[in-house]
């Protein structure tokens, strides 16, 4: 028999002697983000200097600590010193770090975010004080950025696999009670309740029954469950072995998008090192339970997130819904009773086993308990991945955490849910986060995308955008979803291309809510959200761009035109000999004008202009005089110091 | 088929039993292998999983991943998520497809570039974002487009 306790007081030392050991610990965030912000370059650049110098050091590679406005980011570990994290780091920069610091004890104030443990340093702050950290609440992302997910040790040591050892100490009814105690919703954007849901597959009759990882996270702008999946593997298996004995489960899929080779590839290290430790496979800790997992690796199709298509795509058949009822529970895969979960679900199973329901229904809202996690960005200052707790407001994420709008822009709306979601105005920033106060505000929750637009995104090209991705998306199975979504778009493109008539924004929503209705699943059920939310709030700017034919953000390419300002020209010629469609006419030390019958409105010639001249101008809804044919140039050398034009 | 598509069809199917539920790992083997999905490997499949050939088809074009042209020896990948489209994602697709003379989809007649869309890469903090291969660009500026396809060569 294997002895949990055993594995458990080897993992802590290990994890302990971390900080103690002489030799200095140096993480660095390899997960994707991290690496396409420059981190393998950062770290060969460690390794070279550490060769250098000759110094010996424990180098650890971990997942993403969520401040992705900061990557590269690489954390510092010296005996009896705090972890001290640092933040944009260049390899120029780590080298010189890795000579000042563990040469000549500087700890670089000037490079450093923030300290974390045990102890401070004198003018850097400490990191979970800081105002990007403070409003979180890391549950599912506990371990992230802090242990190694190649490393099971690291994650035991820090309470993995307790959950499931005390889990495999009660029946599994009682497992199912004290997740609905916790009042945990699914967090793949639907919210149904989870203990109810096993419930559901425990009582469901029929042999064997399956348990589905629901890893194919596939909203735009969304990255929680790669982050999670690459960050801490561990805690997502944990919650799956969890929820299989709870209902009864021997065999499991995790079903993940081809395009997270990184996390496939944790995945897989995490699934042999759970075997080894006799986690995984036959009679799991001597429980007498047994559980096997699969990688399923989806193949590009969106509409896969739903359970229903899932379950088709896993039994190798193109991956369409299916009307319910029968809902899996009863008849899922292989017309067997199945219980599907999505990632950040599975994850905060293993923490409310671990440390109790009522610790997590602590947190969060009367119906909605608990944290989320968000991906945040777009245009905000501090992009990154966050867990706050439900009830939260979005002014509270958006200039709290996120630190506002950069460049001294003005937002103009926030984002939520992804093509399933809704754009919500200013009005609503007080708006706490939580299922239903969204549900209501006509967004979702979703998985967890949230991305700020600010006064230079328009709103109608946002639904115009979503609309493009949905209608791609849809599997064409059933009527309102294919056509409906075709001719939803249709009515936007001629909004945004100029064509749009006062009856649309009618038409367009009576569309919407006809295609919310019919659909099979939930992707059509959705997909109309985007539409309805932003004729709810931003209706204006509809009525703007069918009337008056203006984009008030300079977005929309044919409601724009350029002009050149006589009095700025200066007849250089370099607009006219870039301009693709020959639009631009003129001569050396003439005013070039722009032949508004032949322009295009790329934008090259505002782009190419020498910004001391700015002599470009880009207007939507009016026209700017210039005169009929090329004229001399009238107008002085601009003095120095000349602001251009956007 | 050629004996030599054979023998590397027989190797990728001596992995998977007879199960039809590994069509699509079998399909992704052979596309990893080949590079697309050429029809006679189809029909090899679709023998091999007693499926008719229409079910290995259908399947094969359902999914965005499967491709049944032959693709370029670089794959150039927009990323049109949202974080990326608000900032400007665009712009950068139209100046690849103006410097590659092709559009998603397609394949440049060298066969030297591929060119697609993903729907996000999930790196949003970077948007917009640009995959050559497996190199990630970054905060990508129609400017940085010219580099990147240099770069690669």
């Amino acid at each position: 028999m294997v002895d949990f306790d055993a594995i458990r007081t080897q993992a802590i030392s290990e994890w302990e002697s971390l900080g103690k050991s002489p030799e200095p610990v140096i993480f660095i965030g390899t997960a994707t983000c991290g690496r396409a912000a420059g981190a393998s370059d950062v770290l060969e650049a460690i390794n070279t200097a550490l060769e250098r110098h000759k110094i010996k050091a424990n180098i650890t590679q971990v997942g993403c600590l969520g401040l992705c406005y900061a990557e590269p980011l690489v954390d510092i570990i010296k005996p009896k010193r705090p972890r001290i994290h640092y933040g944009n780091l260049t390899p120029e920069l780590a080298a010189q770090l890795i000579e000042d610091y563990l040469i000549k004890d500087n700890p670089h104030p000037d490079l450093a975010l923030g300290t974390s443990g045990n102890g401070k340093l004198p003018d850097i702050p400490q990191l979970y004080e800081l105002p990007v950290l403070k409003p979180q609440v890391r549950i599912a992302l506990r371990n992230c950025g802090i242990i190694d997910p190649e490393n099971i040790n690291h994650y035991i040591a820090r309470g993995g696999y307790s959950g499931l050892a005390k889990a495999l100490e009660i029946t599994p009814e009682a497992v199912i009670s004290e997740v609905q105690k916790s009042g945990l919703r699914g967090r793949g954007g639907a919210g149904f309740p989870t203990g109810l849901k096993w419930e559901f597959s425990r009582k469901a009759r029929g042999e064997p029954k399956y348990i589905i990882c629901n890893a194919d996270e596939g909203d735009p702008g969304a990255f929680m469950d790669r982050s999670l999946l690459e960050g801490d593997p561990h805690a997502v298996l944990e919650g799956i072995l969890i929820g299989a004995y709870a209902i009864g489960a021997n065999q499991g899929y995790i079903y993940i998008r081809a395009e997270y080779p990184l996390a496939i590839e944790r995945l897989k290290v995490a699934l042999r090192q759970m075997a080894d430790y006799g986690l995984l496979g036959d009679n799991i800790l001597g429980s007498g339970f047994s559980f096997h997992l699969k990688i399923k690796e989806g193949a590009g199709a969106f509409v896969c997130g739903e359970e229903t298509a899932m379950i088709a795509s896993i039994e190798g058949k193109r991956g369409m819904p299916r009307s319910r009822p029968p809902f899996p529970a009863n008849s899922g895969l292989w017309g067997k009773p199945t219980n599907i979960n999505n990632v950040e679900t599975w994850a905060n199973v293993s923490a409310i086993l671990e440390r109790g329901a009522e610790w997590y229904a602590s947190y969060g809202t009367e119906k909605s308990k608990g944290t989320k996690t968000f991906a945040l960005a777009g245009k905000i200052n501090r992009t990154g991945l966050i867990e706050v707790p439900m009830g939260i407001t979005l002014k509270e994420i958006i200039y709290g955490i996120g630190g506002g709008i950069p460049d001294g822009k003005r937002f103009r709306a926030v984002q939520t849910g992804g093509p399933s979601g809704g754009c919500l105005p200013e009005s609503l920033l007080d708006l706490p986060v939580d299922y239903d106060s969204l549900a209501q505000a006509g967004s979702i929750m979703g998985s967890g995308g949230m991305i700020v637009l600010d006064e230079d995104n328009c709103i109608v090209d946002t639904a115009r955008y979503f609309l493009t991705f949905t209608q791609a998306e849809s599997c064409g199975k059933c009527v309102p979803c294919r056509l409906g979504t075709k001719q939803m778009l249709n009515i936007l493109e001629d909004i945004t291309g100029g064509h749009g008539k006062p009856e649309d924004i009618d038409l367009l929503g009576r569309l919407s809510n006809s295609v919310k209705a019919g659909s099979l699943c939930a992707l059509g059920g959705t997909a109309p959200n985007p539409a309805l939310t932003t004729l709810r709030y931003f209706r204006d700017e509809y009525e703007e761009h069918i009337v008056q034919k203006k984009c008030r953000a300079l977005v929309c390419a044919a409601l724009t035109s350029y002009y050149i300002l006589p009095d700025k020209c200066q007849g250089c010629l370099i607009c006219l000999r870039n301009c693709p469609v020959e639009a631009i006419s003129g001569d050396k030390r003439q005013v070039h004008i722009i032949d508004q019958s032949k322009c295009i409105s790329c934008g090259v010639c505002l782009e190419v202009c020498p910004p001391k001249f700015g002599a470009v101008v880009k207007v939507s809804g009016e026209e700017i005089e210039t005169p009929a044919r090329p004229i001399p140039i009238t107008a002085s050398k601009p003095s120095k110091g000349t602001t251009s034009h956007e | 088929m050629d004996l030599n598509a054979k023998k590397q069809l027989d190797d990728i199917l001596s992995d998977y039993t007879r199960d039809s539920s590994d069509l699509i790992p079998i399909l992704q083997a052979a596309q990893e292998r080949f590079g697309y999905l050429p029809e006679e490997i189809m029909v090899g499949i679709a023998k091999f999983l007693k499926l008719p050939p229409s079910a290995v088809y259908g399947v094969s074009t359902f999914y965005a991943q499967f491709k049944l042209t032959p693709t370029g020896k670089r794959t150039v990948k927009v990323c049109r998520g949202t974080a990326c489209h608000v900032r400007g994602a665009d712009r950068i697709l139209q100046e690849i497809e103006k410097k590659l003379s092709i559009k998603p989809g397609e394949t440049t007649e060298d066969l030297e570039y591929s060119l697609e869309t993903i729907a996000c890469f999930g790196s949003c903090a970077l948007a917009p974002v640009t995959v050559v291969d497996k190199a990630v660009h970054g905060r990508m500026t129609p400017q940085k487009v010219r580099q990147i396809l240099t770069d690669s060569k």
